[in-house]
């Protein structure tokens, strides 16, 4: 198996059942892989070593007495600050929440939980989700594992790079533009974010409730597809939480896709995109085709207009989703001699650039006089979306696409202008907008730079089971996550 | 359509973000900037299509009126800035249009 | 009294909310309970904690569906709510989840009696949100203005609130009391919330405008806030239309403000003078998903929908046939007309029998004591049975009165009281015809009278042989006997 940090959270399942390896052992391994790395990676804002080898003790102990609480009981995991852990700070990534420790667990923790999964800390991330490279966090810079001076992307950014640096077999991160997906593609990993409604947002520090949605990141698709369903179903807790039970996502993945129809957006220009990137999607297709599946155009005029559209929504909603980070009952509190000022000094300290930026863009958009041209106009294109894309499904099966127009670009690259960070998501932003699911997988390394290039597949809501068919057939035969060119050096 | 300086306030008011003039100066041209993009969607003829606030299919969800357990009152206030009483504490409430 | 609209109008709408009295709040599963020390019925929804989601009561939206079909609303077949965004401490999340533009119900009306006799005052919405935590302001007279600091308390944040609104249907102070009656009533008898408003489960706010008859513009709307109960509502919107009236007269200029009402003094004071309008910013709640009510579900509410106050009078003038100024009385509250109908049905005779004992006497013992009827010590049972012993002639009418102040005091049966004072009428005929065989040879004259013809004197010879008998003697059958001795 080599190096046990490499292990694939399925290959560990079997270690573990065959008594090859324990899970206290598994679990120092990757506190000692962190222990070795973190210096320079910086994922993690919190991590609980202690925490993650009593819950694998107590993992070791039930595989003994024959009560193991799932087949992955014992393999550790770190999730994104943005899951509220009971006990245990969460802050979101953002100084407003410093120190805040939440009385009670998100859905996702508890149900990870209840399958013995121990916790091994909480990841560095983009403030309050908002960004796509990780520079945006309130605390610390998470770097991307193929290159110290370039970003891991973001908002998932510690899910992604500790993933890629084989500090974890997985992680939890969330994706309400992009964020699992871009950090996924940037970092070499495998991001899924789930159709929306199947997993629950119970416990998800919000962004943007109609678009925010819990994922894993992995370095393998049956992996992706064992995490997500440990956490998927209804929960009573969530109402926007889809009615039906956990789904099977592992049966039949590896069915293969012959006969699979695969649509290419023709909206979706390349100008923009790298050469490097181009050139290892173009293979990707190649590749897909001569898996068997068919590649057909579809037209989904309405895409060009995702970011516009995603721009308005999405600082609305967290413009509100924000409001109650006032100083009143929770978090940081400043000075002021009247709730006005305290409440205005406590949010312009607690806060920082982005989050405002989002905040001021959102209000606006809300604003009287303005609703009906921004944030009502921005509703009707998502109509739009969700249209044109079930016209294409009645072509197509699944959508291909790159999920970044670009590698992971430099520190700074992006941040002088807020625009050219935000046009970095037009191929994962639609599938937030339409509710879908999308799956970035890694598909080679990009000729020019040596960076990791994500191929992005987009499935049609609740049908997940296709994309991870067929994201396992793609990632089985290119072998890139197994090989060595597969990981960072570091 | 830009934003003016006085939108900027208004809207730092109605947000409650005590920004300095740097910070607004900024602002004022970056949303200004972000606003031209969003704006293409006014290009789109949208008379007729009904806006999606939901992007998941679903009505009704509700729950059954039973009582549940609370916090304590403890925890309710363990992480509070200020508290008196068994109650947040705030400074003086200034009421305010918005 | 009412205004007399001579060259002067006045527009009146009202908008209340109603505490729903579910077990749990709006949207979380915390109990609703009046009191209590402070935070301890929150949990991280109802405290806007990072990450809580709410998920709607369906009693809660049951019981709106139910204010709505009472109010003659339609029905939405679509309804949303929507987030009202904006800051204050005791609002945990700085929106307050409410509806807009797709309420649950709108479009009904309520009849009322009132100063212009049969009124129809529209309801434009019945919808439904959640209520706030509650500040208390230290350092100075309790209000917010010359306060140092507020303390918060959220055990109130979350517990459902309907809101109703009227059209602005209504023309004096007197109908504005005349139209929240009414609704107090129906949403009594609904059973879908205590309607207590010196505890805050009904809230009264109201718009007052007064113009000059004929003017096609409206007056500036004047909202009044703080009244307790329904004598306040009558009494401040009486202040402010003296008040506009005055203003017109004088040529002054109305400005459209928030006025505070003042129970003590019973005028209304301005509490913001500059004329402001909140930005919202209402946008269609994400967390929650919209609210199709079925036609199954629509329907079988509609089936458990009790008589409303209209119907229970109908009925009673009916059924008892009752007419419409006791029938008025009776039906003030749903408890006292519940506790008649007990009465009336455990007589089982003519109900004006019972009817006129409550109205004549009991009444009046009760508004004494300053209670309602309900709320005595006499159960409906036995207000039957007095009655019952009256018919019977066990005891007189005058003796009946004593045992009803009896009952009133003690609330033991009239049958116990009736023997413990020893109040039983004669009626045995043997022991009657001693006594008038006595009063006969003590009043020869005027026994003689009777006998020439002259029997408007017998009065006197009853009397005498009541005081005879200390009362007890039955008066009819006393007559009877004189007659029979004195008429052979």
């Amino acid at each position: 198996m080599g190096e046990l940090h490499w292990a694939s959270a399925t290959e560990l399942a079997r270690s573990l059942e065959t008594n090859e390896v324990s899970s206290v052992e598994i679990t120092q391994s990757l506190i000692d892989r962190a222990a070795a790395i973190e210096g320079e990676l910086q994922a993690y804002l919190l991590p609980t070593a202690d925490r993650a080898l009593t819950d694998a003790a107590a993992a070791d102990e039930r595989r003994a007495a024959g009560k193991s609480l799932s087949p992955y009981d014992g393999i550790p995991l770190a999730y994104k600050d943005l899951f509220v852990t009971k006990g245990i700070t969460s802050t979101s990534g953002s100084k407003i929440l410093a120190g805040y420790v939440p009385p009670y667990d998100a859905t996702v923790v508890a149900r990870c939980s209840e399958a013995g999964l121990p916790l091994l800390g909480k990841l560095n991330m983009d403030e309050f989700a908002m960004g796509s490279s990780g520079e945006n966090s309130g605390y610390q810079i998470t770097k991307n594992p193929w290159d110290f001076e370039r970003v891991p992307g973001g908002s998932s950014a510690g899910s992604a790079a500790l993933v890629a640096a084989g500090g974890a077999p997985w992680s939890w991160g969330t994706d309400t533009g992009g964020s699992i997906r871009q950090p996924a593609a940037l970092c070499g990993v495998v991001g899924v974010k789930p159709t929306y409604g199947l997993v629950s947002r119970y416990g998800m520090i919000a962004f943007a409730s109609s678009l925010d949605q819990a994922g894993p990141l992995t370095r393998s698709v049956r992996d992706a597809a064992a995490l997500l369903q440990i956490a998927a179903g209804h929960d009573p807790m969530d109402s926007t939480s889809i009615d039906q039970g956990a789904p099977d996502l592992l049966t039949g993945i590896d069915g293969g896709i012959a006969g699979m129809r695969i649509g290419l957006v023709k909206e979706f220009s390349t100008e923009g995109t790298d050469p490097g990137v181009r050139t290892r999607i173009e293979e990707a297709y190649t590749r897909l085709e001569k898996l068997g599946a068919s590649l057909e155009e579809v037209s989904l005029p309405s895409f060009e207009y995702g970011i516009s559209a995603y721009y308005l929504i999405a600082p609305a909603e967290c413009s509100a989703n924000l409001a109650r980070y006032d100083g009143v009952r929770y978090g940081l509190r400043s000075d002021g001699e009247d709730i006005i000022k305290m409440t205005s000094r406590t949010r312009a300290e607690g806060f920082g650039t982005e989050v405002k930026r989002r905040i001021m863009l959102g209000t606006y958009a809300l604003s009287a006089g303005y609703y009906d041209a921004y944030y009502g106009k921005a509703q009707k294109v998502r109509t739009l979306m969700i249209r044109d894309l079930a016209n294409a499904y009645s072509k197509v099966d699944l959508i291909a696409c790159p999920t970044s127009p670009t590698t992971a670009f430099k520190f700074g690259e992006k941040t002088a202008d807020p625009l050219s960070m935000y046009l970095s998501d037009i191929f994962t932003v639609p599938v937030n907008l339409a509710g879908n699911a999308g799956i970035s997988v890694p598909c080679g390394l990009s000729p020019d730079d040596g960076l990791p290039v994500g191929l992005q597949l987009i499935a049609k809501a609740l049908d997940e089971r296709t994309m991870f068919r067929a994201a396992y057939a793609f990632e089985q035969d290119l072998g890139f996550a197994s090989s060595d060119e597969g990981r960072p050096k570091l | 359509m830009g934003l003016d300086r006085k939108a900027v306030d208004h809207v730092a008011r109605l947000a409650r973000l005590d920004l300095s003039d740097a910070e607004r100066d900024r602002m004022q041209a970056e949303l200004t900037n972000i606003l031209e993009h969003a704006e293409r969607i006014q290009a789109l003829d949208l008379d007729g299509v009904e806006p999606t606030s939901h992007a998941v299919p679903i009505t009704n969800a509700m729950r059954p009126d039973e009582v549940k357990a609370s916090l304590t009152q403890v925890d309710a206030l363990a992480n509070a800035p200020a508290a008196e009483d068994g109650r947040f504490r705030v400074p003086r409430i200034i009421e305010d249009a918005g | 009294m009412t205004v007399t609209q001579d060259i002067y109008e006045t527009t009146v709408g009202l908008e209340m909310h109603v505490e729903l009295s579910t077990a749990s709040k709006m949207f979380c599963g915390c109990e609703v309970v009046f009191g209590g020390e402070p935070n301890t019925r929150t949990c991280p929804v109802c405290l806007g904690l990072p990450g809580s989601l709410p998920v709607a009561n369906e009693r809660a939206v049951e019981y709106t569906i139910k204010i709505g079909m009472a109010l003659n609303c339609q029905i939405a077949e679509h309804s949303l709510f929507h987030r009202k965004n904006y800051f204050y401490p005791d609002m945990p999340k700085n929106y307050q989840i409410s509806q807009y533009d797709l309420p649950l119900c709108y479009g009904g009306y309520v009849d009322i009696e009132g100063d212009f006799g049969r009124t129809r005052v529209g309801i434009t919405r019945v919808h439904l949100e959640e209520d706030t935590g509650k500040s208390i302001h230290i350092g100075g007279s309790g209000r917010i203005a010359d306060s140092d600091y507020s303390l918060e308390d959220f055990n109130r944040a979350g517990t459902p609130l309907v809101e109703i609104v009227s059209e602005p249907d209504i023309h004096s102070a007197e109908e504005a009391r005349a139209f929240v009656t009414e609704l107090r009533a129906i949403l009594e008898g609904l059973g879908v919330s205590d309607v207590r408003m010196e505890e805050g489960s009904l809230r009264v706010d109201a718009n007052i405008s007064v113009r000059r008859k004929g003017e096609t513009e409206h007056g500036a709307k004047v909202e009044v806030k703080n009244m307790n109960s329904v004598r306040s509502v009558a009494r401040a919107l009486e202040y402010e239309e003296r008040r506009q009236r005055k203003a017109l007269e004088s040529g002054e200029t109305l400005i459209q403000e928030t006025r505070h009402f003042d129970e003590k003094t019973g005028a209304t004071s301005s509490m913001r003078t500059k004329e402001y309008a909140f930005d919202y910013r209402y946008f269609p709640e994400p967390d929650l998903v919209p609210f199709e009510p079925s036609a199954e579900w629509v329907t079988s509410i509609r089936d458990s929908l009790p008589e409303s106050p209209a119907q229970r009078r109908a009925r009673f003038v009916d059924e008892y046939s009752l007419g419409e100024s006791d029938v008025g009385i009776l039906t003030a509250s749903v408890r006292t007309a519940d506790w008649f109908e007990a009465a009336a049905k455990a007589y089982e005779g003519d109900p004006k029998k019972v009817v006129n004992w409550i109205i004549a006497d009991l009444f009046g013992l009760v508004n004494e004591a300053g209670i309602q009827l309900h709320e005595s010590k006499i159960a409906p049972e036995q207000i039957a049975a007095l009655v019952r012993l009256v018919d019977s002639g066990a005891i007189s009418g005058k003796q009946a009165k004593l045992v009803l102040a009896d009952m009133f005091e003690t609330g033991d049966d009239p049958a116990e009281i009736t023997k413990r004072r020893g109040l039983e009428q004669v009626t045995d005929t043997a022991a009657i015809e001693s006594v008038v065989d006595e009063v006969i040879s003590e009043n020869p004259d005027a026994a003689d009278k009777v006998r020439a013809g002259n029997t408007g004197t017998i009065g006197f010879l009853v009397g005498q042989v009541m005081k005879k008998s200390r009362g007890q003697a039955n008066p009819q059958l006393v007559n009877e006997v004189l007659r029979t001795k004195l008429t052979s």
